[in-house]
């Protein structure tokens, strides 16, 4: 080995407390940007597979009921190429040993043979008989929540007639990769499952015999969705066609996409943030290293080495680190990746998972983090290789300082000698200072991102689920019908109020923009479903007019005053233009309100509701949940209190999951920018601090002026990590706001404590390894040698 | 201008006959708003084989001096030729490549690379030089070769200037430039150190220049040339050289 390279790794080696920090901020930005992307393209590589494998379907339609013959008319649709009818109904289903209610939606497996489009994988078992009614396919989330296998046998109450059903196989489908219960918006395994059933069974059970009320389709090469999507609602249009739509609006598809690009945003915000502050801690160690060997530098010019080959050498210092740490970070981030992968698979329901880290995505990491280190050193480098050598070999001139800014300002009185000396030092270099600050700063600031989405989920939960909601439990009719069912319940003996709802699903229309929703009618004095301003407060759902989410309302790009066309998808499919009479502020989902009788009114049709909402004697208990259950009209029952459990339940993994690791992230930030700072500060002052101990300080007082420079490091630090912390939090949310979800600002005061106590614990780690060297600084040592 | 006598006419032709030749040198740092001139107009002339003292008290611009012959640093105004090329003219790759093939530098400091033991400083010239000796050969003549694996810091000063001379020498240079290569030390290791330098511009034929405050030492060379304030001043031919252990201070 080249005696230059030799000294290279020694120098690496006397560096390697510091360069390890580093090499750890490095690896945590590569680890975050090969999980995050190679969990994406993972994903994304399963679900193309899957798809592919069992023909997911380009268009969907639902209709009230069409003959099988209509069929044929829309095999004729030119931009289609394979259609396949199927029917689809909700059922209630009851579990041996499990309380609550359980609604499921049945679709029909074709009479012979398997499905053309939306294939089952099978993970268990096989199809029912075509002939049987009783043999049924469940979807594997539920069947893992209840413990179904072929063989288990479960009741289901189908149109009101209980039926004992056996199951013959378990399975996945590309429609239910992300399976949530209609209305909801979270995965419920244990109370929604999705189940498969011959078509002959199924028809002849919700009397739709020779008919069908769902369509989906695969386009043609080259065809196009708006005019198969046009076509499909033309001929569906008299059978109660609900309005066709593409995969852009398939629920389960919808949150994957949606995933997808959050992990999309994980791979490019974090590491920038992890690089840029690496590069930062190779800037100032290498200038520091450039510094200390200035003289060795001369020698070596002295001898013959050119600028090229000394740049080279520090740059190859810097590669070493760099590889360090994408070495780790690699493999950290293949690790994670698997672990992330396998999180989402708990929620995404794939048949398997394609983990795979591609080459491409080391190589990119590798050209981002070499990029980053170097642009970080190029000046050092540039400075090591210019130095004049005739001028590098004397010693470097004592450092300039100034009196303080602090002192100047009349404070000096308060300061004692050796504070002086911190705040001096501070000032000396003010862009370093700087530098360090907003390091420390970040990783206060990656804490606050972490743990703000506890504080916006407890939002969410709070502003949806208990201020807006007031019911304990929701019944869903199985069609509109008269107030009668409103009655009933009424009248049930636990139930102390009840109040109607009616749901109309349509299309809003507003210029070019037009959105698929539903609108929801609600008493005028509504008690038990609030809408709230921007405030929380309730508002008073208006006489006439819609009031619509804030996020719908900019969506379709307008606001009070303005109108909407309205046009319904079902019963009379009126289209009328209606006034926006308020905006409203939700974060689940988005809303579109009237008043009930105008709702009624605008669709020509009588009192028809939908529903009914339930103010029960407590809580509500499991006999008035199957009480509820065994009425026919009834399609499907939700109970508040398990919505918001299970809320808690699903996020509470993901968010275990993200604040642990966002913790480690921040902690190697935090670790990497003090130890960096406390070491450069013992290298430069080292022969000042000895002295001082010389003088007769104590070990105390000299730590104190070293370490007092990185309190204020790491109070200032944590200072404008608050107020980054806060506009990465705003930056980030900006870009997650979609329809299905907006997440609330909050900021809790818990969280900026938090990421207060990691940042200084961190601090206090680095500063006590610091101590430590400055216990045994050698005073004999430090003297003698030449800087 | 009075100095600069009886070298000046005789060497005008044959460039064999001179290693260096520097006509009018001067050198002019600016600091802040002061000039200061440390080499005012300097001709003088080296020889193949030659050893050379510079005397001169602090601040007269030996330094400077040798490090322009050196081609460390540059000159204000002035040439300097080092046998056939133009070193005030040359640029930074052209100096470059005259110090690793041509000059062999000892600094007063040592300058050692403390990360890397004594034949490994030896070996960082050794490995981009056209001719070298062998560390273990540079070292052995400065008698050192049972110290090949010590860091710097665990060599005596005396010791360490010794490795810096077994560095300069290894790569078997033209010249040797010497700055101060006995200051920190005490006289009788100073004597052990110029022996080495001595030995070497006998048995190598070396152009030696060294620097030295120690009027003493002098008597060692074959010319001694003074220097004040930037000038050259007074230029003695020793007709007998005294050996190193001949050296009292
Ligand atoms: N880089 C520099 N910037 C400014 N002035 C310089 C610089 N280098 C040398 N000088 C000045 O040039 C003059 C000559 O310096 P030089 O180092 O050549 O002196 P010297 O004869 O070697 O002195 P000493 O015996 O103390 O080493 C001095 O006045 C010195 O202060
Ligand atoms: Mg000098």
């Amino acid at each position: 080995m080249r005696a230059l390279d030799r000294k290279l790794l020694r120098d690496f080696w006397h560096l390697r407390g510091q360069s390890l920090a580093i090499s750890l901020v490095i690896a945590s930005g590569i680890a975050t940007f090969i999980m995050s992307l190679a969990t994406l393209d993972s994903l994304q590589r399963t679900r193309s597979r899957f798809y592919a494998e069992q023909r997911f379907a380009d268009v969907f339609a639902s209709l009230m009921r069409a003959p099988e013959s209509v069929e044929a008319q829309l095999a004729e649709i030119a931009d289609l190429r394979l259609v396949e009818t199927r029917v689809v109904a909700p059922v209630h289903l009851e579990v041996a040993g499990f309380d609550e209610p359980i609604t499921g939606r049945l679709l029909s497996l074709p009479d012979s043979g398997k499905p053309t489009l939306n294939g089952l994988h099978w993970i268990q078992g096989g199809p029912p008989d075509p002939r049987s009614d009783d043999e049924i396919v469940v979807s594997e989330s539920f069947a893992l929540a209840h413990r179904l296998t072929p063989g288990s046998s479960l009741t289901a109450i189908l149109h009101g007639r209980r039926k004992h059903l056996t199951v013959t196989g378990v399975a996945l489908s590309p429609e239910y990769i992300y399976l949530i219960p209609p209305g909801g918006t979270i995965p419920d395994d244990k109370t929604f499952g999705v189940l498969w059933m011959p078509r002959r069974a199924l028809q002849s059970a919700y009397d739709l015999e020779g008919a069908f009320n769902d369509v989906t389709a695969r386009l043609a090469h080259g065809g196009s969705e708006a005019r198969a999507l046009d076509a499909l609602d033309t001929v569906l249009e008299q059978y109660g066609g609900l309005g066709a739509y593409g995969r852009d609006d398939q629920l389960s598809h919808r949150f994957l996409s949606e995933e997808f690009r959050q992990l999309e945003q994980m791979a490019t915000l974090f590491p920038a943030i992890f690089l840029s502050v690496a590069s930062f801690l190779l800037n100032v160690v290498i200038t520091r290293l450039v510094a200390t060997q200035r003289e060795q530098i001369a020698a070596l010019k002295a001898f013959g080495y050119s600028n090229i080959v000394i740049g080279i050498h520090f740059t190859k210092l810097v590669l070493v680190i760099v590889a360090v740490g994408l070495l780790a970070g690699t493999l950290a981030g293949r690790w994670l990746g698997l672990g992330l992968s396998a999180m989402y698979t708990k929620f995404y329901h794939f048949p398997y998972l394609d983990y795979e880290v591609a080459p491409l995505f080391i190589v990119a990491g590798a050209a981002v983090a070499i990029t980053a280190g170097l642009l970080g050193t190029i000046h050092a480098v540039w400075r090591a290789a210019h130095l004049p050598p005739a001028e590098a070999m004397r010693p470097e001139p004592p450092a300039s300082y100034r009196v303080s800014l602090v002192e100047r300002l009349g404070l000096q009185r308060w300061l004692h000698q050796p504070t002086r000396m911190i705040i001096r030092h501070l000032e000396r270099r003010p862009l370093k200072s700087s530098l360090s600050i907003l390091g420390m700063s970040f990783a206060c600031a990656i804490l606050i991102l972490g743990a703000f989405f506890g504080d916006a989920i407890e939002e969410m939960v709070n502003v949806q689920l208990r201020f807006a909601a007031q019911d304990d439990a929701t019944a869903h009719l199985i069609e509109p019908t008269s107030r009668r069912a409103l009655f009933e319940l009424e009248s049930l003996e636990e139930v102390d109020q009840a109040e109607p709802f009616r749901i109309v699903p349509v299309r809003l229309r507003a210029g070019h923009k037009e959105y698929r929703t539903a609108i929801e009618g609600l008493p005028i004095d509504s008690r038990l479903a609030h809408r709230l301003d921007q405030n929380h407060r309730p508002v008073p759902i208006p006489v006439d007019g819609l009031m619509l989410s804030e996020f719908l309302g900019d969506w379709l790009g307008v606001g009070v005053g303005d109108s909407v066309t309205v046009e319904a998808l079902e019963g009379s499919r009126t289209v009328k233009r209606v006034p926006i009479a308020r905006l409203v502020r939700d974060y689940i989902g988005v809303s579109a309100t009237m008043n009930l009788p105008s709702l009624n009114r605008l669709m020509d049709e009588g009192d028809a509701i939908s529903g009914v909402r339930l103010d029960a004697r407590g809580s509500g208990s499991s006999s008035l949940y199957r009480q509820l259950e065994a009425r026919p009209q009834i399609g499907g029952t939700s109970i508040r209190a398990n919505i918001i459990r299970n809320f808690y339940d699903t996020m509470a993994e993901q968010m275990l999951t993200f604040s642990f690791f966002n913790t480690l992230l921040a902690m190697t930030i935090a670790f990497g920018v003090v130890y960096n700072s406390a070491r450069i500060a013992l290298s430069e002052r080292g022969r000042e601090l000895a002295s001082l101990r010389v003088l007769g300080f104590t070990r105390g007082e000299i730590a104190y002026i070293l370490l007092g420079e990185l309190a204020i490091l790491t109070a200032l630090g944590i200072l404008l990590g608050f107020g980054l912390g806060w506009l990465l939090t705003a930056f980030l949310i900006q870009n997650l706001q979609t329809d299905l979800f907006r997440i609330p600002f909050v900021i809790d005061i818990s969280t900026f404590a938090l990421a207060t106590t990691v940042v200084i614990v961190s601090a206090l780690i680095s500063a006590a390894l610091v101590r430590r060297k400055l216990n045994r600084l050698d005073l004999v040592a430090v003297l003698k040698t030449r800087e | 201008m009075e100095p600069n006598t009886r070298e000046g006419g005789s060497t005008t032709a044959a460039d064999e006959h001179v290693v260096f030749r520097a006509r009018a040198l001067t050198k002019i740092y600016q600091v802040g708003e002061v000039e200061v001139h440390a080499l005012r107009g300097v001709d003088l002339e080296l020889h193949p084989g030659e050893l050379v003292v510079l005397l001169g008290p602090s601040g007269s611009g030996k330094s400077t001096l040798l490090n322009i012959l050196g081609g460390l640093d540059t000159a204000t105004s002035g040439e300097v030729r080092y046998r056939d090329r133009v070193l005030t003219e040359a640029s930074e790759r052209e100096l470059t490549q005259y110090r690793r093939h041509h000059v062999g530098f000892v600094f007063q400091f040592y300058n050692l690379i403390p990360s890397l033991t004594a034949k490994e400083n030896v070996a960082v010239v050794t490995e981009i030089a056209r001719d070298p000796m062998k560390p273990e050969d540079a070292l052995a003549r400065v008698g050192l070769s049972d110290r090949l694996d010590h860091f710097p810091a665990q060599l005596s000063g005396g010791q360490q200037q010794r490795v810096a001379i077994a560095r300069a020498i290894a790569k078997n240079p033209a010249v040797l430039l010497c700055d101060e290569p006995t200051g920190a030390l005490d006289s009788a290791t100073g004597i052990v150190v110029l022996e080495v330098l001595d030995r070497i511009n006998r048995e190598l034929g070396t152009t030696t220049a060294v620097i030295t405050h120690n009027a003493d030492i002098a008597s060692m060379a074959d010319r001694v040339i003074h220097l004040t304030d930037g000038r050259i001043g007074q230029v003695i031919v020793n007709e007998t050289k005294k050996s190193p252990s001949e050296l009292r201070w």
